[in-house]
């Protein structure tokens, strides 16, 4: 059974979404996804700077099983990369929502709204099991 | 719904995430394929590998028709339970599949066999044995009332000896690697598939659950199939069906040594067609990849050989113990020490090394 925290956004590819105080969006993958994946054994991330749009490829999660695109759950530009990842991509299986991915600035906070609530993710998530 | 072993119940007990594996529900693994890993390289843990066909080979023409049969010669096999490595191939030199044959009769005169095949392609191998078998007076019997298990870690041996009979630990003592021999209704053999000592131990099904009950009991970790491939993978052995199949040569699959070319009067079946191959040297070699940058080489990703031309990797994965990828690719036969792969776009250098990475636990390259 995984865990879907009720305060958290998630898009149906299976990224959560943190509005922070300071206005920011904090990215990473549900805890559903990682168990799907496995050993996350390398994870490549967007460059600082770069602006996505939703949906938009933004890097990509390797387990020793597959490889899975993570995407921007909504437009922002790239302002923080998780750098510590790269030394210990296991923490993403360990604690996926401490393990974040990346930081966008967003476009319009809005967007968020338009994103899964646990509920709905929920829903989401079983289908898929 | 798939097929099931005895032990599909225990399976899910133990927490396996199950998954097909050539129509069977087989478990992946019990939490992190990673661990696991880690487990049978340091210390052991036991396989559910019931889905494994058995076949015993008996009569009076045993062994000439295993001599027709496969690439490899069971002449080979002297010492009682000795076994050996074999590739069965078609009329045009592919593999059928590949497998292990133990010597399990005691007389000169009427010697006996047995092999085990692959699960997924069961149906096939027994269809071709028989066609096969139509000059030779042998009979064939799939085995599968039985369970098997592997234990596999440099502990594997030690710690199994402790929780069988006394028969049976000091048969476990005593088998030399790659032999197996029977005690009472199991057949104990010290073979695998993960490049590390241990044990395959075919025996009853109904007595496969307390026998993993009493393994698990005593700290041998339950092992998935995700593990079982990394394993395999380090160790530079073919998996049947992503490395090899019907449309490939053995000498195209790191399989050259596993052929008996002596006596030349041994006319096998595929004799005459990896003969004319080996005289028109038109096969590719199947070759070992490292990737010393970030990043995991997959099966299918496209191998470049700069001056030379293109490959493919066959099996790739992440090494656990190695801490990087490795890969199985098959290339043109000129390819030196360096290629490039192709992942998602990029074009990544690789190493090109001997197709063994891991053995008893240490790293070959």
């Amino acid at each position: 059974m995984s865990t879907i925290p009720a305060d958290l956004r998630y898009a149906a590819s299976h990224e959560w979404a943190r509005l922070e105080a300071d206005g920011s969006v904090t990215v990473g993958i549900s805890d559903h996804a990682q168990e799907a994946l496995g050993d996350v054994v390398f994870i490549e991330l967007p460059e600082i700077g770069k602006s996505l749009v939703a949906g938009q490829e933004a890097g990509v999660v390797e387990s020793v099983k597959a490889a899975s695109d993570i995407y921007a759950p909504i437009a922002g530009e790239v302002i923080a990369i998780n750098e510590g990842l790269a030394d210990s991509p296991e923490s993403v299986n360990s604690d996926p929502y401490g393990s974040w991915f990346f930081k966008l600035k967003p476009a319009d906070a809005s967007e968020l709204d338009g994103l899964l609530d646990a509920a709905a993710y929920k829903a989401v998530a079983d289908a898929d099991a | 719904m798939g097929q099931r072993t005895p032990l599909y119940d225990l399976h899910l007990a133990l927490g396996a995430k199950m998954v097909d594996f050539g129509g069977w529900d087989m478990p992946l693994h019990y939490g992190s394929q990673v661990e696991e890993h880690h487990q049978v390289r340091r210390d052991c843990g036991v396989f559910d590998v019931s889905h494994m066909c058995v076949i015993d080979v008996a009569g009076s023409q045993a062994k000439a028709y295993l001599q027709h049969l496969l690439a490899n010669d069971v002449e080979h096999l002297q010492l009682p339970g000795k076994a050996l490595y074999s590739g069965m191939l078609n009329q045009q030199g592919g593999v059928v599949d590949d497998l292990i044959v133990y010597l399990t009769g005691c007389s000169a005169q009427e010697p006996g066999y047995r092999l085990v095949v692959n699960a997924a392609t069961r149906a096939k191998d027994l269809a071709w044995m028989r066609e096969q078998s139509a000059d030779f007076a042998v009979e064939l019997h799939e085995r599968s009332e039985l369970a098997m298990l592997a234990i596999q870690g440099p502990q594997a041996r030690a710690k199994t000896a402790e929780l069988v009979t006394q028969a049976r630990a000091a048969l476990i003592h005593e088998l030399k690697p790659f032999q197996g021999l029977a005690e009472g209704d199991w057949f104990i053999a010290r073979t695998g598939y993960t490049g590390e000592d241990g044990l395959e131990i075919m025996l009853p099904a109904d007595q496969a659950v307390a026998f993993l009950n009493d393994l698990v009991g005593a700290g041998i970790s339950p092992i998935g199939l995700g593990a079982r491939d990394t394993l395999r993978l380090e160790a530079g052995m073919n998996l049947y069906g992503q490395d090899m199949d019907d449309s490939v040569s053995p000498l195209a699959a790191n399989m050259a040594w596993s052929i008996a070319w002596a006596p030349a009067s041994r006319r096998f079946v595929g004799r005459a067609a990896l003969e004319a191959q080996q005289a028109a040297g038109s096969q590719p070699k199947l070759v070992g990849l490292v990737l010393e940058e970030r990043g995991v080489l997959r099966a299918h990703q496209v191998v470049r050989v700069a001056g030379v031309g293109d490959g493919e990797i066959t099996s790739g994965s992440f090494s656990p113990s190695l801490g990087k990828s490795i890969a199985l690719a098959r290339v043109p036969a000129q390819t030196g020490e360096r290629a490039e792969v192709e992942i998602r776009g990029k074009w990544y250098p690789v190493r090109v090394v001997k197709p063994s990475f891991v053995r008893h636990g240490k790293a070959l390259i």
